[in-house]
């Protein structure tokens, strides 16, 4: 058996894979292409505006370089890239050989990458949506062209394996801990990323049905949205923010959970205060569903629910605020290490404040409608955004890089690329406040000179190309450190994913550890011999096979999708039956895996 | 223990067999996991049902159309059907195959009886009361919401044949004993769903 998965060819391999640390390493290098494309775009956008009234690009191209840039960040590139870290570091976390569905998890990643691919393709193919990435009816039911319908099926497409992802990791959480991993043993991130695939499988379905609708009408003429029907566009924002606001928790919890990590590793203590940042991290994902109609202060729905969902926003305060502590008091009379994984969090914390202080300021409803739909918002969601989730996902990926490739990114070019990109994304983003609160509108495609915006733009833009710069920077740092071959626990960690061989094998624990206490790995390291102890004998390993199956499922998807945007029936049904057929193979064709022996396991061991 | 002295088993099967592996344990709670997202789905389709349905245009209104005792016929065959399903799944429990699968035919057979009610319904309303799915919002709302739930009737019909044939001949195992019983979960899903419709949509629309 071993021998015949040896002659598959590298890229069959990687096609069928239903390894969760493939699977993983495939989110991280989709999500990274996703996010140099939408890096591009915003890289764009910035040089229209870095003088008045400047021609670069058209005003056309520029509503769909900013649509195209928040939908990429958002779904292609920030939940992705997420996912790659939840994907590859959450099962060794738990002490899990898998997750609950390898095929699932496949198949989730498949969707994503399609349903991307269909979007983007419409840079090509008569233009990209133009209607903001929140689409608002109807700008995007009546007045938009086919870019938007490449954004409700790619987003469709890419949202079913998102949802798919989410259910997965939530029965893999409950059901795979080794023994001894109760959930209040879990580290933070596998907690805070049990919680945010909470909040997608609650939030999701209603964008589905957001986007459900608004493919009907504007394919098949259905009248929700048209007001002289009877419809009401004002539907679409609730459905749209009632997905839309847990997604931004979705988008923060698992950062959050990456700093807790990295903080508490480089301060050499454990995490303060661990049962505090685990309410916290559930109540944050309560209270981020009774929040979304803050984005709809000015639209008109009245002054008491408007002071309803002001309050229940400034709410979200407090719990988030009990992290922000909490993280500062594990630092408290640590002995702290700068690394540049150390850096990235630390760096995190006064930048995530400026954006939650804004925040709330923007959370008062009655000085909403100041700010609304200026830079201000801009800048706010920026600091969340890049200071919370892209800060996280930079320090996650200097953590683990030696656990999820074998070796270390360069710690000097590392801490040349935080700085200038911590520099680059303030010089950005802090002037933008300023440019908001003077008037300036977001979404649009210039400015007029002599009112004061001119010379703040021009050092917006400036901050952008640092921070182009310093990303560069990085992807240098990927390729030159290639050698600089690493140790199995590089930073002296204290959760389970460092107390396995590197590279991790296939089965992740040879045989699967017993935990004693939180940060099980570090209590081996005080009370213990500093190896992981075994809570079963050697034996045989069950492993899951490879299928081809996912991708060709979400191919189908992808083709359907053509023949749904170009009404071309014959071409959805055909797209439709090859999904189906697969689904169809799925289910009679019983697989039972293979099992890997365990005198295999024992040459691999000694020889790691 | 009562329980699992009743228990007879064709072969020698664990008590329950639908959570007995690790595989049947994970497909129970996911299935549980997707029901919860499916309801989302259907609230968000309530939702925009309810700020609709009084947008009619110059359609016609939903007195006009709904007849309670079509509705009523459609209600009590998914009900049933619903019964039917709890029939087969306690003949898995006692070890009766040929019950499990005869109860799950019952249940795909009167799926097929609803699904064919609810085309004439459509039928009907497009063709006689002139409702076409274009006609106001109040028609898009309607027939997307009950279409969507007719399409979840639909897939759980072709579903639960599938398991029917693919596992005619082989007796109850450890591997199809969890599809049986999460395909049961999903035919349940699907009439409580349609228990809301029924209260919301026709009982509230005559």
């Amino acid at each position: 058996m071993s021998q015949a998965y040896a002659k598959k060819s590298v890229l069959w391999d990687w096609l069928t894979t239903v390894d969760h640390k493939k699977i993983g390493i495939l989110y991280l290098a989709a999500g990274g292409f996703f996010f140099a494309l939408g890096g591009l775009e915003a890289m764009l956008m910035r040089i229209q505006l870095m003088f008045p009234e400047l021609g670069f690009v058209s005003e056309q191209t520029f509503n769909e370089l900013l649509t195209m840039h928040g939908t990429t960040m958002i779904f292609l590139a920030a939940m992705p890239l997420l996912f790659g870290f939840m994907n590859y570091i959450v099962p060794l976390q738990i002490g899990a050989r898998d997750v609950a569905f390898p095929f699932l998890n496949s198949l989730g990643f498949w969707l994503f990458f399609f349903g991307g691919v269909l979007l983007n393709l419409s840079w090509f193919l008569g233009g990209a949506p133009d209607a903001g990435w929140t689409a608002y009816t109807p700008l995007s039911s009546a007045y938009s062209g086919t870019g938007i319908d490449y954004y409700v099926l790619g987003l469709q497409i890419s949202g079913i394996g998102t949802l798919i992802a989410g259910i997965n990791f939530l029965v893999t959480i409950i059901n795979m801990r080794a023994p001894g991993m109760s959930m209040m043993r879990m580290p933070l991130f596998t907690w805070s990323s049990f919680v945010a695939s909470a909040l997608i499988l609650f939030a999701f379905p209603a964008l589905t049905v957001g986007l459900l609708l608004l493919m009907f009408e504007r394919l098949f003429g259905a009248t929700y949205f048209a007001v002289e029907m009877g419809g009401n566009v004002v539907i679409w924002q609730h459905l749209f923010w009632i997905f839309g606001h847990p997604e931004v928790y979705i988008l923060i919890l698992p950062a959050f959970g990456i700093f807790s990590e990295v903080l508490a590793t480089f301060s050499k203590k454990r995490l303060f205060g661990y049962s505090a940042m685990v309410f916290a991290t559930l109540i944050i994902g309560f209270l981020g569903f009774m929040v979304w109609a803050h984005h709809m202060f000015t639209v008109g729905i009245g002054p008491v629910a408007n002071a309803i969902f002001a309050v229940a926003t400034m709410a979200i305060a407090v719990p988030t605020g009990i992290k922000i502590f909490n993280w500062l008091f594990t630092m408290w009379g640590g002995r702290i290490q700068f690394t540049t994984a150390n850096l990235f969090a630390i760096g995190f914390i006064p930048s995530f404040v400026m954006g939650g202080v804004t925040g709330i300021m923007l959370a008062t409803s009655a000085a909403n409608y100041q700010f609304h739909d200026t830079y201000f918002v801009v800048a706010h969601f920026h600091y969340v955004i890049i200071g919370g989730v892209v800060l996280g996902l930079f320090s996650g990926a200097f953590y683990w890089w030696p656990r999820m490739f074998g070796y270390k990114l360069n710690e000097t070019l590392g801490k040349w690329f935080f700085w200038l990109f911590l520099f680059g994304f303030h010089l950005t983003f802090f002037v933008q406040h300023f440019v908001g609160l003077m008037g300036m509108p977001r979404r649009v495609a210039s400015y007029l000179p002599g009112q004061g915006l001119d010379s703040l733009n021009l050092i917006s833009t400036v901050g952008a190309f640092f921070m182009a710069f310093a990303f560069i920077l990085f992807a240098v740092n990927v390729v030159v450190s290639v050698k600089n071959k690493s140790e199995a626990d590089p930073w002296d960690g204290r959760t389970l994913e460092w107390g396995i061989p590197s590279p991790t094998p296939e089965y992740n624990f040879a045989q699967t550890p017993l935990v004693r206490e939180l940060d099980p790995l570090w209590y081996e390291k005080m009370h213990g011999n500093g190896k992981l102890k075994a809570a079963e004998p050697l034996d045989d390993i069950h492993m899951p096979n490879g299928s081809i199956l996912p991708i060709i499922m979400s191919f189908g998807l992808f083709v359907a999708a053509f023949g749904l945007i170009y009404l071309v029936h014959p071409v959805t049904i055909i797209g439709l039956l090859i999904t189906l057929v697969c689904m169809f193979v799925r289910s009679i064709k019983e697989d039972h895996g293979y099992h890997i022996h365990k005198e295999d396991i024992q040459n691999e061991e000694g020889a790691g | 223990m009562a329980q699992a002295e009743e228990v007879k088993h064709d072969q020698a099967l664990p008590p329950y067999p639908e959570k007995a592996t690790l595989e049947g344990k994970n497909k129970f709670l996911g299935f549980w996991f997707f029901l919860g997202g499916e309801t989302v789905l259907f609230a968000s389709l309530f939702g925009t049902y309810l700020g609709l349905r009084n947008g009619v245009a110059d359609g016609p209104t939903s007195q006009e159309l709904f007849h309670l005792d079509l509705v009523f016929y459609m209600t009590m065959i998914l009900l049933t059907s619903s019964l039917t399903s709890v029939f087969a799944i306690i003949n898995m429990k006692k070890g009766n195959y040929k019950g499990l699968l005869g109860w799950m035919w019952a249940t795909v057979a009167l799926g097929v009886a609803f699904l064919s009610f609810e085309i004439y319904e459509f039928w009907d309303y497009t063709v006689n009361y002139g409702l076409g799915f274009s006609t106001s919002a109040f028609a898009s709302s309607f027939y997307t919401l009950v279409g969507t739930h007719g399409a979840h009737v639909l897939f759980g019909v072709l579903w639960i044949s599938t398991l029917l044939i693919r596992y005619a001949k082989t007796g109850l195992t450890l591997t199809n004993a969890p599809k049986f019983y999460t395909a049961s979960l999903y035919w349940h899903f699907i009439d409580v769903v349609w228990v809301f419709i029924f209260t919301v949509v026709y009982l509230m629309g005559v």
